[in-house]
């Protein structure tokens, strides 16, 4: 009992780990049908945030509230990744759209630079640089109607980038000057330190889990049931279904596809920023730290089926139950007695390099009898 | 018109003069007959940036060290050390490439250079072909003894052999089982292939080995695997890269594989440098292995922490990759005196037995090219530094391991021709 509770556990902690990294591409891919090969170094900014944050609430005046920064991070993970991933669609993406080979080169492009960028670029003046964005792109749209729609509008949009940039300096120079470890460019991999009460291993029914796999696991579950109320609930989520299904029609019956490629770029984006932040607690912080997660994400969003949410959660805790199954040996212990021949097999694929090799193998053969994953879209877009 | 075209005329004449003045001035500046042109060649760039530039720190210092202390002299001549850098980019290709171009283009009598065994394969056929010399200095698994590198880093039997049996006889958890951890590629695998049939030697048990494919970071089979394999405690032997030992201790203490539970960790590649990055929170009351350790407390040693801060950073660090690189430039130094020329041949016949005053005490070059070194086992404690538990004496390299099953038996020796690179002893 408690063996099967352990790899159970085991198996969704990897799972969930993948779930949240796969979440926001399950979105940008699954239902924009966009290949965003920046997907993992949103994920990094996300990590990137999660650092900055914590070094924020070590001064003086945040210091009491320092055991509850990782809380912070997520919404401010999903703030700049969210926002980040919202220019990359303006400025890129959106000129892209039914051309998945460009779009492919340019978001290449795209984690390239971002890698670079947080390689030479002060933490500090990258922080500044996200907040006068974030103004930027933010503040034109709560003018009222009436500035909106007259002929000046440009002014206004360009005086609040003004505004945003110099912001954006401002903040740069103080958290540079404030916290020393965020005025250096640094090519160095950094390390986010889960506060106390998130260390250490909670006991449930006599077995002993540890609090971040916890953490991260509930990280997971929020997610999911946000984005899935969103997406069904909400007006906004009709919208994106529609779209999704549909975009001529949904274009003439007046619905913006525009924005709604913007928000749903925005959404997938901040929940990769989300991931970055479960990751963070797992591993160090580094440029290269989402390119480690990209094919997982990618392989999960295929296994599970194009467009389909239910699909990827299936997929993940799959993978992740399959991936403690053969590569912790656990079959041997469930089955002691098995013939010789068996479980030299499974002793062989037993370690964790064999075990990725015999998922990607079965995922591969699965692949052939079911080419478009577990649950595959019905409807029109799938005749296009 | 006229008047400013002569004007733009006497600024370019003076300014050319200038640059003029300024050049004889720093070519062969005051008491130095001569200069000599060196080859550095580490990874500036990529995974391997953060680790290859503190060496190039390293052996810039040691030469500007050299330079203000009179240079080389050879035949009478004195010779100011310049140097090249040259960016591996952390591809093992591009190491092969720029060596070419060092040796040929610029005609660099040394180069010091590499840092993973799979950018040195790479190297070595460039320097063999052109008859060149390499100068590696970098703790590895050995199995590999060419003509035309000198290593002075740690071979196993100088690293791994002495940490194992110091983990099975006189570590807290003293003749307990054994875990291999490792990343998965060339090092890690032949040095746990040493350390399992020293084990075995030693009468102990491995109870279990799992290597992390290069890049990922999920340690959760490998937990469930150790906690299987060692539920009452045990010796963990850890070979993992960089950054996957973030990854590794942040989720062994979160597991309760700590030294407070009976587990201790014993570690090949954490140095001082990787201590700071981990976190010593995670590390301490696990042990580390090397020959050279910032805490040593010898005024050689304080004196290259001493230097190397002065020169780059009171918040810099030295580790033992760094005191080996400082130490190849001096034995080089020394070599080329002996021998009175940069001629590779005469260079590497002068160099085998050479003995220098290092930061860890003496190192002397043997016939195989290694150095013999000294080799001290640390507990890592709570300021991010070793604690020196144990210190043996002299140890001799090893280029052929004598526990390894394929190559037991046999040694290497450039100094004999009849005996060369590999022979049954």
């Amino acid at each position: 009992m408690e063996l099967l509770l352990d790899s159970l556990f085991n198996g969704v902690a990897i799972g969930s780990v993948l779930l949240v990294a796969a979440l926001g591409l399950a979105i940008v891919f699954g239902l924009m049908g966009v290949i965003n090969l920046a997907h993992g170094e949103l994920m990094m900014l996300g990590a990137y945030t999660t650092y900055v944050t914590q070094l924020i609430f070590k001064l003086p005046i945040l210091k009491p509230f320092y055991n509850s920064y990782i809380i912070v991070s997520i919404f401010l993970a999903f703030i700049v990744s969210g926002v980040v991933g919202i220019l990359l669609e303006k400025t890129i993406i959106r000129k892209l759209y039914g051309s998945p080979l460009e779009t492919l080169l340019a978001t290449w492009g795209v984690s390239l630079i971002l890698q670079q960028f947080v390689r030479s670029v002060p933490l500090a003046y990258g922080t500044g640089l996200v907040i006068s964005l974030l103004i930027g792109l933010f503040l034109p749209t709560t003018f009222p109607s009436k500035i909106k729609e007259s002929i000046n509008f440009k002014y206004f949009k360009f005086s609040s980038w003004l505004f945003a940039a110099l912001t954006g300096v401002l903040t740069g120079n103080v958290i540079s000057s404030s916290v020393s470890k965020l005025s250096r460019a640094s090519a160095r991999n950094v390390d986010v330190t889960a506060p106390s009460w998130m260390r250490g291993q909670v006991e449930i029914i006599g077995t002993a889990f540890p609090k971040t796999r916890l953490m991260i696991i509930v990280i997971t579950l929020i997610s999911v049931i946000a984005i899935t109320l969103f997406l069904n609930q909400s007006a906004w989520g009709m919208r994106i279904r529609a779209v999704t299904q549909n975009r001529q029609m949904s274009d003439c019956l007046g619905i913006s596809t525009e924005k709604v490629d913007i928000i749903t770029f925005g959404i997938g984006s901040g929940l990769a920023g989300v991931a970055g932040v479960a990751v963070s607690l797992l591993g160090s912080v580094g440029p290269n730290v989402g390119g480690n997660y990209i094919v997982g994400c990618f392989m999960v969003v295929v296994l599970g089926g194009v467009g389909n949410l239910l699909g990827t959660v299936l997929a993940s805790f799959g993978i992740g139950i399959m991936t403690d199954l053969i590569g912790a040996g656990r079959l041997l212990s469930i089955w002691p007695d098995m013939p010789l021949a068996l479980s030299n097999i499974i002793n062989f694929f037993a370690t964790t390099s064999m075990a990725r090799v015999m998922i990607f193998a079965l995922i591969v053969i699965f692949l052939q009898f079911k080419p478009t994953g577990l649950f595959p879209q019905k409807g029109r877009m799938v005749e296009n | 018109m006229r008047i400013s075209r002569r004007i733009l005329a006497g600024l370019a004449t003076a300014s050319l003069a200038v640059t003029a003045t300024s050049c004889g001035g720093g070519g062969t500046s005051g008491s130095f007959d001569d200069t000599v042109t060196v080859g550095i060649l580490h990874s500036l760039s990529g995974t391997m940036a953060i680790s290859e530039s503190t060496l190039v720190d390293t052996e810039k210092m040691a030469i500007e060290e050299i330079n203000a202390a009179g240079g080389v002299t050879v035949g009478g001549k004195s010779y100011k050390i310049e140097y090249i850098v040259e960016d591996g980019a952390s591809d093992w290709p591009t190491f092969a490439e720029k060596s070419k171009k060092l040796i040929d283009q610029d005609g660099v009598p040394v180069v010091f250079g590499g840092w993973t065994s799979a950018s040195r394969k790479a190297m070595l056929p460039v320097y063999e072909s052109k008859d060149a010399f390499l100068y590696y200095p970098i703790q590895y698994e050995a199995q590999e003894c060419s003509n035309n590198i000198f290593y002075t880093g740690a071979t196993p039997n100088q690293q791994s052999e002495p940490a194992t049996d110091f983990m099975y006889k006189r570590s807290p958890a003293a003749g307990g089982d054994f875990f291999l951890v490792g990343s998965d590629y060339v090092f890690p695998r032949t040095s746990n292939t040493i350390t399992k049939a020293q084990v075995k030697q030693l009468g102990g048990k491995v109870v279990g080995e799992d290597y992390l494919p290069l890049g990922n970071t999920e340690v959760a089979p490998i937990i469930s695997k150790i906690k299987k394999a060692l539920p009452e405690g045990g010796i963990i032997i850890n070979t993992l890269n960089g950054d996957q030992n973030v990854a590794f201790f942040k989720q062994i203490q979160d597991a309760g594989i700590t030294p407070s539970s009976g587990y201790y960790v014993m570690n090949y590649s954490i140095a001082e440098e990787e201590i700071s990055t981990i976190g010593p929170e995670f590390l301490e009351g696990h042990y580390g292995a090397w020959n050279y350790m910032m805490s040593i407390d010898t005024p050689a040693s304080k004196k290259f922490a001493a230097s190397f801060k002065k020169r780059w950073g009171a918040d810099r660090v030295v580790a033992d990759p760094q005191e080996s690189a400082y130490n190849m430039v001096y034995l080089w130094k020394q070599a080329v005196e002996d021998a009175g020329t940069f001629d590779d041949n005469a260079v590497r016949e002068a160099l085998v037995g050479q003995t220098f005053d290092a930061p860890q005490g003496p190192v002397e070059v043997m016939p195989n090219h290694h150095l013999s070194q000294t080799v001290r086992i640390g507990e890592i404690n709570a300021e991010g530094g070793f604690t020196i538990l144990e210190e043996t004496g002299v140890v001799l390299p090893q280029a052929w391991n004598q526990k390894h099953p394929s190559s037991k038996g046999f040694a290497c020796d450039w100094t004999d021709p009849s005996k060369g690179e590999k022979y049954k002893l």
